[in-house]
């Protein structure tokens, strides 16, 4: 079950519609940096293909400049 | 206790948030300074804060440590630092967990029947006093040796000078800042005279475009890089990123320029060629201040036992000079580098434009290369044609990786040819060093032994017979690692091993010694902007623990130098220190007193008239300057810098059709060096769990591999098996691939070249060939 932080690089002047693309998906949560240049993200995935399916999603994204991981966990299943 | 998987899920969650926020703090100004980590200190505590330098990187960072009934319990950024105005990295942030991680070395242990013994520290000291008396009267005084490092104290590295070079009478001192600083060091000698940069941190507030020259900043110099991103916010100045892979740094620059490994060389020609091309030479400046040179050429890689060089400097003339680089226009070196001639133009245009004011900065890249010192005297020449140097914003600017690589390692001269003031070779230094240590002149031999490669190498030979390890972790860190390994274990030698944590390097340890961590004993750092600073005894040491200033001090003792090791156990720091500023006396090096360090975040030398220096040679700024001219090189004895004819050659082992990839190996933000203190801080080793390698994402997916597979890396000198990181923190090139060397269980460098500079003796660690496999 993994849990990985990104620091999300957004176009210029694609900040909210970044956000916005990113709070559409599920299992990822945004968090708008104090600052004005990125963004951070967090994804909470089942399993290891759906880490990987959401992360290529994510990097479709068009106002997505750039995604660089910081951080990831695995868990144990809760079941 | 019980902790349910939800709740369990919910802090791991929390911690990757806190592990970006920390991130991206690091890279972009305005989060984390010191009021914000105020609000997070425990409430109700009755802290004492006390300022040091922090104990990570060669920034200098200036941290207030919060004392709490005797222990340390937070840190924040110092504001009144001008090195980093009260920021804060993710490891000094932490710093302050390292001291207590579970398994601290608190008793000394010696090897007995294959099993480590509990001992006093008074009877390991008198063993390793009564082992050094013992190889030294049979095997003579090359026998023996020290490895130290620039994360000693200036005090421990200087008892360890005198020790041996000036009672013992050998020169195998060596320190862990060869692997990383010695091709700086013989850049500046060569270029300069004289070693450290002209320039300092203050050039960033006035720089109007940044090159950085294969240097990851936001992971490897984070606080400094939050001060260009700051520019960039308030003044809108230019970050290009120059190197082999897409980082952080690259993500965070303005412009990332990719070039192919050992290039740079050819590309810094060619910026060298479109300056006078392009008639943007600053004539007046090269002609009053500057010669040329060239030297010897296919000087080999140093790759054998015993293999020496001696370099043969040439005067040549502009002319000539200008020749030499016709084999160096944009559009040859482009092929050669990868690099495009409209790129190589651009970044050329900046150093040209006489309206801009540029900063070049660098680490490992220039320095951990095969031609380390030719690369370094390359980024010089493009400065000194400008004539953009020495003054603010106008700098090259070589960033140091420890605390106190430059203030240990370079100023009190902890390598082998090395003394506190000037060299081994010189007769009139030697006198110098002689009267000031109060040993006879004919005890300081005038040749220089071993370089840290060759020490090794001379373990394994049997030349050396016993070797003192203080403050690094050299069985993680050797290239080609194996070798020295199985050198250690050898029958016949001799391993003392100075630390405060079990490490790959204690496991090869005869006697290991408990050391006093930073501020858990009195001493001073030196970083990269030719500043020292001061940090007092804020705690207890854990256990038996002794500063390896004093585990010196008491072997020499026992060793019959009880005359030149004076010191008073309650004030030998403040002796020591006294002792050496002597040292420096004079214009071009005084240290600043004591009472001055203990009442500032340092002083910078030349200390002068109660001043520090910001800009070398440079007379509105330099009292040293004596030429009546704006500018005066007087490390030189003709007053001028060199600008030197140095061409491209390429690295040892290129890859080829058996292993076709590059290798490259490096650090990462959350781990300082080894990882052996910054693994034990919980927040950080979880962040950064464990080595990796990184793979270009388009050649992963055309060799079905993914993140988290496995991988075996394939070198002439063995094998190794990594987890995959594609797209993930960095981005390698086609057939490159990247690897951090923190991870003691994934140790790269057993697979890794002990090719060096010939000049400088510094290993490459950025180049070998590679096979790569998935597993």
């Amino acid at each position: 079950m993994p849990i990985k932080s990104y620091l999300a690089h957004p176009h210029d002047g694609k900040k909210e519609e970044l956000v916005q693309a990113l709070s559409s998906l599920k299992n990822c949560e945004v968090i708008p940096a104090e600052n004005k240049d990125l963004l951070i993200v967090v994804t909470d995935t089942n399993d290891k293909l759906e880490d990987e399916n959401l992360k290529e999603k994510i990097e479709t994204i068009k106002s997505l400049k750039l995604l660089a991981m910081v951080s990831g966990f695995d868990t144990p299943k809760s079941n | 206790m019980y902790t349910s998987l939800t709740n369990r899920r919910s802090f791991i969650k929390k911690m990757a948030i806190m592990s970006a926020m920390t991130a991206a703090a690091t890279m972009f100004p305005g989060i984390l300074f010191a009021e914000e980590q105020e609000k997070n200190l425990p409430k109700g505590g009755n802290l004492d804060w006390k300022k040091a330098p922090c104990r990570f990187c060669g920034v200098g960072c200036g941290v207030l440590v919060g004392i709490d009934n005797g222990k340390a319990v937070a840190v924040k950024g110092d504001p009144k630092s001008p090195v980093n105005k009260g920021l804060c990295c993710v490891k000094g942030y932490h710093s302050v967990m390292s001291i207590y991680g579970k398994d601290r070395l608190t008793k000394p242990l010696v090897k007995k029947n294959g099993q480590y013994v509990e001992t006093s520290m008074k009877e390991a000291l008198d063993l390793i006093a009564s082992k050094m008396k013992e190889t030294i009267s049979e095997h003579g005084k090359d026998a023996v040796s020290i490895y130290g490092s620039g994360q000693w104290t200036i005090p421990d590295g200087y008892v360890a000078s005198k020790l041996f070079k000036g009672c013992i009478g050998t020169n195998n001192v060596e320190a862990n800042a060869r692997l990383c600083m010695a091709s700086a060091v013989t850049g500046f000698l060569t270029s300069f005279g004289l070693d450290e940069p002209m320039g300092c941190y203050e050039d960033i507030d006035n720089a109007d475009v940044f090159v950085l020259w294969g240097n990851n900043m936001a992971e490897m110099h984070p606080v400094l890089f939050s001060r260009l991103l700051d520019q960039r916010l308030k003044r809108g100045v230019k970050i290009i990123d120059f190197a082999t892979r897409t980082t952080r740094t690259s993500m965070a620059a303005d412009k990332s320029i990719i070039f192919q490994p050992q290039t740079d060389l050819a590309v810094a020609n060619a910026i060298c060629y479109e300056i006078i091309n392009n008639g943007w030479v600053n004539k007046s400046f090269v002609e009053k201040h500057c010669s040329f040179s060239k030297g010897l050429t296919d000087m080999g890689y140093g790759l054998e036992d015993k293999y020496s060089f001696n370099d043969k400097p040439e005067s040549i003339d502009f002319e000539a000079y200008k020749t030499f680089l016709q084999d160096y226009t944009p559009e040859k070196v482009e092929k050669i580098s990868g690099v495009s001639a409209k790129d190589i133009k651009y970044l050329a245009s900046f150093y040209g434009d006489p309206n801009k004011k540029v900063m070049s900065l660098w680490c490992m890249g220039m320095n951990q290369h095969t031609r380390g010192t030719w690369i370094n005297n390359l980024v010089y020449n493009i400065h000194l044609l400008t004539g953009k140097i020495s003054t603010p914003g106008n700098s090259p600017f070589s960033l140091t990786g420890q605390p106190s690589a430059c203030g240990t390692v370079r100023e009190v001269g902890t390598l082998t040819h090395k003394l506190p003031h000037g060299v081994v070779t010189n007769e009139e230094h030697r006198k110098f060093a002689a009267e000031i240590w109060d040993v006879p002149v004919e005890n300081i031999d005038p040749k220089p032994s071993y370089h840290t490669v060759e020490m090794f190498r001379a373990l394994d030979r049997g030349d050396i017979k016993f070797m003192w390890i203080q403050v690094t972790n050299p069985m993680v860190t050797m290239p080609k690692l194996k070798r020295y390994r199985d050198a250690c274990e050898k029958e016949g030698r001799f391993i003392v091993v100075s630390d405060i944590y079990p490490t790959p390097t204690t496991d090869i340890a005869d006697v290991i010694l408990p050391s006093a961590m930073w501020i858990e004993r009195e001493g001073m750092y030196g970083n990269s902007e030719r500043r020292t600073q001061y940090f007092e005894k804020m705690i207890e040491p854990s256990g038996e623990a002794m500063s390896d200033t004093w585990q010196i001090v008491e072997v020499a003792k026992r060793l019959g130098y009880e005359k030149q090791f004076y010191y008073n156990e309650a004030t030998h720091i403040e002796e020591i220190y006294n002792e050496y500023r002597r040292h420096h006396e004079g214009k071009k090096h005084a240290m600043a007193p004591l009472e001055v360090l203990k009442s500032q975040p340092g002083a910078q030398w030349p200390y002068v008239d109660g001043k520090s220096t910001k800009w070398r040679f440079n007379s509105e700024y330099d009292p040293a300057c004596s030429n009546g001219e704006k500018f005066h090189f007087y490390g030189k004895p003709d007053g001028k810098a060199v600008i030197w004819q140095r061409p491209y050659e390429p690295a040892p082992e290129v890859p080829d059709s058996d292993y076709p990839f590059w290798l490259c190996t490096g650090r990462v933000v959350e781990h300082w060096h080894t990882g052996s203190m910054t693994r034990r801080i919980p927040v950080l080793h979880k962040a950064m769990p464990h080595a990796y390698v990184e793979l270009n994402p388009e050649q992963a997916k055309d060799m079905q591999i993914r993140t988290g597979d496995k991988v075996k890396l394939t070198t002439r000198r063995g094998e190794i098996v990594l987890p995959a990181s594609v797209n993930e923190r960095g981005v390698p090139e086609r057939n490159q691939v990247f690897v951090p060397f923190f991870d003691e269980n994934m140790l790269i460098n057993d697979v890794t070249l002990d090719a060096f500079c010939p000049i400088s003796k510094q290993p490459d660690y950025k180049k070998c060939a590679v096979k790569v496999e998935k597993v």
